[in-house]
């Protein structure tokens, strides 16, 4: 683990301001102006921390925003370097970053958060950093982290200014009604523009140009103002010790020795051990057995008090008990939950099967020990006749399928077959016996085969994402092409300066599950950045489509799609089953079909002729053996009436294609 | 029993070979003969063979070899084993080594059969496959052998060859339907790895012929061959007036066969050593290697496989069905006393769907392809040995 160095890193008692030349160790970085508070070092750190002598109006609670890679988890890391959180190293890279995909990717999935303590013009403060998830598909968990915040810093790369993410995380910011720190980051480098930056910014987001900072956070260049600026211009939170407890579950992890840890944001009263809570969500209740701050380590106080930042651990079992949103309270003195809470729905699934299927319950077990950290993860067991027992998985979007796959794949060393992820759709039904079936009218559906036909159906809905698109200008005409070839509708067009333009487009989800991003990343040359927002259901005319070998439907063929997409999905399906399934020795229709209707067709002629010429001496041997090897396959083909398909020929065709 | 000498040299790499050869500047002959008269000894009392109804020199090319090495081995089949006076004795022949002294010197060695490498009638198809000799060359060397061999010369035919069309094929074939004698073998070209040939096609340098165009050159050859009067008795290969070759066939028919000379490989019960079961055998490789070992312990056998009943049935059926003949139940019955042909596939499974579906036999004769079924014997054989498996 990354952090496994520094757990040695107690923090002593922190009672008053520590006068500045205190010798016992000296500050970690040379400070200019304001002197971060000393830090003293205990071996065995059994004492606890006293939090009660940082009252609200010493308390800021913030967070960073930032597109990947414009140095969100760099300027983290000054940040708890000068404020003596962290020693100041070399090897300070990403600290908050644990997982290693987090790393190699640049980007964060699990949000990591840190209280910092900061002395400035006499006075101790307490700056509770919160970090966020770095990508829109954790937007809810983005935007529970900002509920407990008072501000953010909003960095943008004073080379690539602006991109689609930035705008999108600072609406979220905006419409949280919080402080916005503009920093521009990154000035040290040769190409670094700040000054357009923040014309940028001016422009788009309405913010006056002084109030941008600008920052090198990899070579410490004006940090400290950003420190000062967190404390004048962020309020303190508004909230009182006195009231009735009251404390959002901002994020969860697991361990496995002390159960589910919970970070909790304290909108009012206090908490300690031994206190009896009640989760608002979920009714249960529980015995506090230790609470504490993060630096970033957990770090155990006496107690958490009202606009403080910190973690929980009560005994829950499972991250699914401490669900991001949910209120907490003292058992007996129930309090209005806070706002905002929705259990996480999934929007992308995949299929998930081990390559081999004797790999299946090591597969799980990695599964299991996985979703103990990442609750949004749904998993349901799911079996296919072609590729075997395996798993549907929804994940919040393509990226964190992405990251989950690839976590699965470092950190238990497991390769999957990952299927082409697919959309929940709804079909509002008209039907009254359906109706009476399902105990509604209104259903999702995420398996073809439960797609509701067309007669008992009053219309279908299809999940749709506002995208913001923010590209160099020359690229506008293919990025407008390639949208409207996605079925979505352009809701605005802006210039953010003379060479940057930002789109804004309505688009059906599942036109983007696929590989829209990698188009568009490679029409654009990589200059173009995306993100979306979840907009809701739309109206939309789908259907289901069935792929039929000789007739027979293949089960695990049949997708649900938009009408006009269905010839062009229907030929692409038929043309490359043609490519994969081996020649036999009868003729294969193989067409895609809706309803009744064929919309498309290939046929794979017979085989006239399959022996091989030569059968003396030496080759008897090898050719025995590809037999034999030809008589294993033929048991584990799928056979769809009389054709056999072999396994491989569906892993081709349902697999994600990542390598186009 | 048969016997199989090697010969591993030749003198040039065709594009198209991988068979283990040797292209070496000097070739110490009377070591290497004396090797394989030695091998063949020994194999001989190790099999306890007593009766040799064939012997098949094959290579490498063995008519590079003198006549007198090739009469050296019969002697010493003749003084291990009986070699009856009719027992068909073949040789390979490149037509680039079959003048007529030769052959007749052949003749008189003990060889009673020949068969030709003739490839192609055609010089560019001839020159793209790495062959030392023209057509005109391949003709006179077919007409040299017929008048020594008369009614046992035989020639092999390639097709499928890069950029190869169904006209040029049979236009080929016509020539050498007005060239040959009895027998001929056809066989499809096949892209080996390691071969020139293949790394151009691969390379994308040369076209792969498509299968379609395969299927017809095939279908093609049998109509053609079946109306000159020849009996397509096995997968590629063809004779009329009776003149199948008894060599091959007892290879098809699973009967022990002795491998002799770098690379050979044989299938035979070791009794002299105090074996009970079929063996695979294959012989050291590399041919000076080959040498020291049958010089130190009078053979040079790499690897002996014992094959259980089950491998040795499906090297049967692998085999036999590419004969227009098939399995007879006595074959079978032969390998597998208790349990019958009708018994391992009469019942209903694979094989019965196979016979409904037009591709199998199975009757008093025994178990065969029917006519369109021989063209696709590899895409039953694996449904075969799915059913045997099970039994």
């Amino acid at each position: 683990m990354a952090l496994a160095g520094r757990t040695a890193m107690w923090w002593a008692r922190l009672r008053s301001p520590c006068p500045a030349a205190a010798p016992r160790c000296p500050p970690p970085w040379p400070l200019a102006g304001p002197v971060a508070c000393q830090r003293l070092y205990s071996s065995r750190g059994k004492e606890k921390l006293d939090m009660s002598t940082y009252p609200v109006e010493n308390i800021r609670n913030f967070s960073i925003i930032a597109h990947v890679d414009h140095g969100k988890s760099t300027l983290a890391d000054r940040l708890l370097e000068i404020t003596g959180t962290i020693a100041k190293t070399d090897r300070n890279k990403q600290v908050l970053d644990k997982l290693q995909v987090e790393r190699e990717r640049g980007i964060t999935v699990k949000a990591q958060s840190a209280s910092l303590f900061y002395n400035h013009e006499g006075v101790n403060y307490l700056l509770n950093l919160i970090d966020t998830p770095g990508h829109v598909d954790f937007s809810y968990e983005v935007s529970r982290s900002l509920s407990a915040c008072q501000g953010v810093i909003l960095v943008v790369d004073a080379n690539e200014g602006i991109q689609a993410q930035t705008v999108a995380n600072f609406y979220l910011a905006f419409e949280a009604q919080l402080a916005i720190i503009p920093v521009v980051n990154k000035i040290d480098l040769k190409n670094a523009d700040p000054e357009r930056v923040e014309k940028q910014i001016e422009k788009l987001f309405d913010i006056p140009i002084d109030e941008c900072v600008r920052i090198s956070a990899k070579q410490g260049t004006n940090v400290e103002k950003v420190l000062q600026k967190i404390i004048e211009k962020i309020p303190p939170p508004q909230c009182h010790t006195a009231d009735p407890l009251k404390a959002l579950v901002f994020d969860s992890t697991f361990d496995h020795y002390r159960g589910v840890i919970a970070n909790i944001a304290l909108f009012g009263g206090e908490i300690q051990k031994g206190h009896k809570i009640v989760s608002a969500h979920t009714r249960k209740r529980y015995e506090v057995n230790e609470v504490g701050i993060l630096t970033p380590n957990e770090q155990p106080t006496h107690k958490l008090y009202a606009g403080q930042v910190g973690y929980l651990i009560a005994g829950m079992k499972e991250v699914t008990e401490a669900q991001i949103g949910d209120t907490l309270f003292l058992y007996k003195q129930p309090v209005e939950p806070l706002p905002g809470f929705k259990s996480v729905k999934p929007m992308v699934f995949a299929g998930m099967y081990p390559v081999d299927q004797t790999e299946y319950n090591n597969l799980k077990s990695a599964l299991e020990r996985l979703t103990l950290n990442d609750s949004s993860v749904t998993v349901h067991r799911d079996s296919s006749l072609a590729l075997g027992a395996g798993w549907r998985l929804g994940f919040l979007g393509l990226l964190h399928m992405e990251v989950f796959n690839q976590r699965l794949e470092q950190e238990y060393n497991m390769s999957v077959i990952l299927t082409a992820p697919t959309v929940p759709y709804k079909a509002i039904l008209s039907s009254a016996k359906l109706i009476k079936e399902y105990g509604k009218a209104e259903i999702t559906i995420i398996n073809p085969a439960q797609f509701p036909d067309k007669l008992s159906v009053s219309e279908y809905l299809e999940p749709t994402v506002l995208g913001t698109i923010v590209t160099p200008h020359e690229y506008i005409g293919k990025i407008i092409a390639l949208c409207q070839d996605c079925r979505a509708v352009q809701k605005d067009m802006l210039y953010i300066d003379e060479r940057r333009v930002m789109l804004k487009y309505l688009f059906p989800l599942n036109e983007i599950v696929v590989d829209f991003y990698d188009t568009l990343k490679s029409l654009s040359s990589g200059y173009a950045s995306f993100d979306y927002e979840d907009a809701g259901y739309q109206t939309a005319d789908l259907i289901k489509m069935d792929i039929l070998l000789n007739g027979n439907p293949v089960e695990e063929l049949a997708t649900i799609i938009h009408n006009d997409k269905a010839y062009a999905t229907g030929k692409f399906l038929c043309e490359r089953l043609k490519d994969t399934i081996p020649r036999q020795l009868f003729e294969i229709a193989i067409q895609a079909a809706i309803g009744k209707k064929i919309i498309a067709r290939e046929t794979l002629k017979a085989y006239r002729k399959n022996v091989v010429a030569k059968c003396y001496g030496g080759d008897i041997t090898r050719r025995m053996k590809l037999l034999k090897r030809q008589a294993e396959g033929k048991k584990l083909m799928r056979k769809i009436g009389n054709v056999e398909v072999p396994r491989d020929a569906f892993i081709r065709v349902l697999k994600r294609q990542t390598d186009k | 029993s048969t016997l199989c000498p090697q010969w591993p040299y030749c003198r040039k790499r065709c594009s198209y070979c991988n068979f283990n050869k040797y292209v070496v500047p000097a070739v110490d002959e009377a070591a290497v003969r004396a090797c394989l008269v030695r091998e063949a000894r020994t194999l001989l009392r190790l099999s306890q063979v007593q009766s040799i109804t064939s012997v098949f020199f094959g290579g490498g090319t063995p008519s590079l070899a003198s006549p007198g090495t090739i009469a050296a081995v019969l002697e010493a089949v003749a003084g291990a084993a009986h070699l009856p006076t009719g027992a068909e004795v073949t040789l390979e022949a490149n037509p680039s080594s079959t003048s007529t002294p030769r052959l007749a010197g052949f003749r008189a060695a003990g060889v009673n059969r020949l068969s030709i490498g003739v490839q192609s009638l055609d010089d560019v198809e001839l020159q793209l496959l790495g062959r030392e000799h023209t057509a005109a060359e391949a003709r006179g060397a077919v007409e040299a052998a017929r008048d020594l061999f008369p009614g046992r010369t035989s020639l092999d035919l390639l097709f499928g060859l890069p950029g190869q069309s169904r006209d040029a094929w049979a236009q080929g074939l016509e020539a050498a339907l007005g060239l040959c004698d009895d027998h001929i073998s056809l066989y499809q070209l096949t892209l080996e790895q390691g071969t020139a040939l293949a790394a151009q096609v691969w390379g994308g340098t040369l076209p792969t012929p498509p299968q379609d165009l395969l299927a017809d050159m095939y279908l093609t050859a049998r109509a053609m061959l079946v109306a000159a009067g020849f009996r397509h008795y096995e997968v590629s290969n063809f004779a009329r007036k009776g003149a199948l070759s008894t060599h091959n066939l007892s290879y098809w028919r699973a009967e022990q066969y002795i491998g002799v000379g770098p690379g050979a490989h044989g299938r035979f019960v070791p009794w002299g050593e105090g074996g009970h079961s079929r063996e695979a055998r294959v012989q050291t490789l590399e041919p000076v290697t080959w040498m020291r070992e049958v010089q130190s312990q009078g053979h040079g056998t790499r690897k002996r496989v014992v094959l259980s009943p089950l491998e040795q049935l499906e090297e049967v059926l692998a085999l036999g069905l590419r004969t227009d003949e098939g399995i007879t139940h006595e074959l079978w019955g032969h390998f597998s006393p208790h349990l019958s042909l009708q018994a391992a596939f009469g019942a209903p499974g694979e094989a019965k769907a196979l016979q409904q579906q037009g591709w199998l036999v199975l009757d008093g004769g025994g178990l065969r392809c029917t006519w369109e079924g021989l063209a696709l014997l590899d895409s039953l054989l694996p449904d075969l040995l799915c059913q045997l498996q099970r039994r």
